[in-house]
């Protein structure tokens, strides 16, 4: 894209390599630690599923099992290898066995970490080549039935319970959505397992269960076909159980999955270590599978000033993409969030909207966008709230953003209803044809209020980046600089599910998917 | 002018409202019109229509006209529908309890402090049980506020301490006791399924099992919350979307100088 705004291209080449030192000083700390969730990922990925006589899933019991005895720290693979050396059962059988109480695994004699390796590769290689088999299955849909245009018309389903999600989902689909997000029950992201099974009972939303995932997969897949479009599937890699859901994500053909760790620190009181080093493995995983992450810099604006705090967003979208291409992510499926959140009583806040917008798609040109529609001025006035959400679909058919998670006129009053996303969806659809290539007509005057707007976010973001790096991250965080909400460095859940790997730590996925898909 | 003595009439009606028989008013009083939107599970056409306008009837509206319909993708259909609705109701006989104080800004907030309670106020607030969401109580507590009414953080005399979302009962009545609160503040923005009646009434409960409820000032607040709620589960008030710190501060403060406040129901 050529410079409409202006920026200084030397700015933003500041900003970017002074969040990959930010997250290169981050990654040194990951690198050195494993989590539960991680180690339960690995267990999944190897084919552990289900739930015992009293609805534990098996991986949390065989982590347990292995962190009771002291074995974590050599990751959860080499115990599952060795077992299965020491025993000459398969890796099914022995999570059988350990399920039911038949077999306790760090007992035994312990073969060398060359030897487990040996072992536990083939079968790493299998389960990596069924998340391919998915990642195909995706390219080959793309390439017959096709896709939605961009900006995705991204609608969420939210009723709690999977077969009545379906029903929506399929609505949705066939009255134009491209993407599908089944919203979570409300705090799922504070458990620290993964519910089993199909669910019909949930509060705002509905469980992120494997199953789940595969009934709604399979609705959309039909949709798909019908309406000769492919349709995707969003969830949430996120909270407690991050990396697991990455897995249950890539395993069932997710599409989109929200992967945010700042978000669960501010928004959702999670411990920065646990989730900084969770969201490194999942992001492996979200890469790996061709799935785009969507990250939660929208959710500041929220609770911070839009206008105010703009810079904030910007500076974390840097810090985001650099996580993402220290996990071997893609530029393609970087999906770094923003959203349309000034109070609509600012005087021309179109343009510092519009300046915001446009400059996020100069940063990050080949980044799929995901643009957040208003919530947080949005009232039980549904007229007032849909001409709002028009205001947010023009802009983003003249900024060129991706994903369009789409504004729904009852924002403020309740989840949406049937008739709700087919007016959204109509008002998006109306917008985005009419105005299609506004993006491509206008010029923007120099130093006029959208260019300066635009380099004065921008110089503030490289400023608080080196802030950033000079305090560190955590200290940042600790300080409230994001969003406005102070947490702690060894606050927050789920700090206990974090330990140091030790020299032998052997967890066979990192270095396959660091390898990218061969 | 063809119609001029018609409007003469109109303009003589719209000058005796009965406030005793009031109904929806389109372009002329008493007209009755409403606009309705809804959704029926089943597909569009005539008979669809014809059924939503069915409905309409038996809500008691009049000559029912579907404006437009559409078919929603799985054969469920989306209607716009007006009709001139037959009912009529007594204005002069409702009466709807509210928290009535006199609203103070946040100077008068300050001096109120500063000459009646003279001592600094502490407010513990919290948007608890699963509940994620921070806006309402952030908007009422933080330094910031919301549209230009700054929060309780910001008053001087006052103490907010803002726990956050996801706040179990039992903390926030712990930090209650610990802090010595005059007041706790609770927000409830999920309201699916009645989780929130569930969860105040829990509180309520936790007070009273803890002895300290008659303590404390208790104050809910949520778009879905009203006074009248928040009075039948045990609350002493209730403020619902439209708020701002300075109404629930108001509140508290004159409650807790124990100045005699007007009936609720008036």
């Amino acid at each position: 894209m050529k410079n409409i705004l202006n920026l200084d291209p030397k700015v933003i080449e500041n900003a970017r390599s002074c969040a990959a030192r930010i997250a290169e000083s981050i990654q040194t700390f990951i690198d050195m630690h494993t989590t539960v969730s991680i180690e339960r990922t690995v267990l999944r990925l190897l084919g552990a599923d289900g739930v015992n006589d009293v609805d534990i899933p098996i991986p949390n019991i065989v982590v347990d099992i292995i962190k009771d005895g002291g074995g974590l720290t050599r990751g959860a693979a080499y115990w599952i290898g060795n077992a299965m050396i020491q025993t000459g059962l398969s890796c099914q059988e022995i999570l059988e066995k350990i399920a039911a109480d038949e077999l306790d695994i760090t007992k035994l004699s312990m073969a060398s970490t060359e030897k487990v390796q040996e072992k536990i590769l083939p079968l790493a290689v299998e389960a990596l080549e069924k998340i391919r088999n998915e990642t195909s299955k995706r390219e080959q849909y793309l390439a017959t039935i096709g896709e939605g245009r961009q900006p995705y018309l991204y609608v969420i389903i939210a009723t709690g319970n999977i077969y009545e999600d379906v029903i929506q989902a399929q609505a949705a689909a066939r009255q134009g959505a491209d993407i599908i997000a089944v919203i979570r029950t409300t705090a799922q992201s504070l458990l620290d397992y993964v519910p089993y099974g199909p669910t019909t009972e949930g509060f705002g939303g509905t469980y992120a269960t494997q199953e789940n995932f595969r009934i709604m997969r399979k609705a959309l897949d039909e949709a798909g076909e019908e309406v000769r479009r492919y349709i995707r599937l969003c969830n949430y890699s996120s909270g407690l159980c991050m990396p697991e859901i990455a897995a249950m994500g890539a395993q069932e053909r997710l599409d989109v999955m929200l992967n945010d760790a700042l978000y669960g620190i501010l928004f959702r009181d999670i411990n920065m270590k646990r989730t900084l080093v969770d969201q490194f493995f999942s992001r492996l995983i979200i890469g790996y599978s061709g799935i785009i992450f969507n990250s939660g810099e929208d959710n500041y604006l929220t609770t911070a000033d839009a206008y105010e705090e703009a810079h904030t967003v910007l500076a974390s979208q840097f810090i985001n993409e650099q996580f993402a291409v220290r996990a071997n992510i893609k530029e393609e499926q970087m999906g770094l969030g923003h959203a349309f959140e000034m109070d609509p009583d600012i005087e021309n806040g179109f343009l510092y909207e519009l300046a915001q917008a446009l400059m996020t798609r100069e940063i990050f040109p080949k980044a799929p966008l995901k643009y957040m529609p208003p919530t947080k001025f949005m009232t039980g006035n549904i007229f007032k709230g849909h001409i709002q959400d028009a205001l947010f679909n023009l802009i983003s058919v003249w900024s060129g953003q991706s994903l369009q998670l789409l504004g729904m006129l009852t924002e403020a009053i309740h989840t949406p209803h049937l008739q709700d996303r087919m007016l959204s969806i109509e008002n998006a659809k109306y917008i985005f044809n009419n105005a299609r290539d506004i993006g491509e007509e206008i010029e923007y005057k120099r130093g006029g209020i959208i260019q300066t707007r635009a380099q004065f976010v921008l110089e503030k973001a490289n400023n608080l980046l080196h802030e950033i790096e000079r305090e560190g991250l955590f200290s940042t965080i600790e300080k409230g600089k994001f969003g406005g909400v102070k947490r702690l460095r060894d606050g927050g859940k789920g700090l206990d599910g974090v330990f140091i790997k030790d020299e032998n730590y052997f967890n066979p996925f990192i270095d396959l998917m660091l390898g990218g898909v061969k | 002018m063809l119609h001029a003595d018609t409007s003469k009439a109109d303009a003589v009606a719209a000058s005796t409202v009965d406030l005793t028989k009031i109904k929806p008013y389109g372009d002329t009083l008493n007209d009755g019109m409403m606009q309705l939107s809804f959704t029926l599970p089943i597909p569009e056409g005539e008979e669809a229509n014809e059924a939503a306008k069915l409905i309409a009837k038996k809500m008691g509206l009049e000559e029912p006209a579907v404006v437009y319909s559409n078919d929603l993708g799985i054969g469920y259909t989306f209607f716009i529908l007006y009709g001139k609705c037959r009912h009529t109701v007594d204005y002069t006989a409702i009466k709807v309890p509210k928290v009535d104080v006199d609203v103070m800004n946040r100077q008068q907030c300050e001096k109120y402090i500063s000459d009646n309670i003279k001592r600094d106020v502490v407010i513990v607030g919290a948007c608890t049980g699963t509940d994620a969401h921070t806006v309402g109580i952030d908007a009422i507590m933080n330094m910031k506020g919301f549209h230009g009414h700054f929060g309780l953080e910001r008053y001087q005399g006052i103490e907010a301490i803002n726990m956050g979302s996801q706040v179990s009962n039992e903390l926030l009545v712990a930090k209650a006791i610990e802090t010595n609160a005059d007041a706790i503040l609770v927000s409830q923005i999920v309201t699916q399924k009645d989780v929130h009646i569930t969860n105040m009434t829990n509180l309520v409960e936790l007070l009273e099992a803890e002895g300290i409820r008659d303590r404390v000032i208790l104050v809910c607040g949520g778009p879905r919350i009203s006074h009248e709620i928040a009075q039948e589960l045990g609350y002493d008030a209730g403020f619902g979307p439209n708020s701002y710190a300075e109404d629930v501060a108001s509140f508290v403060l004159t409650e807790m100088a124990g100045k005699k406040r007007k009936p609720l129901l008036h």
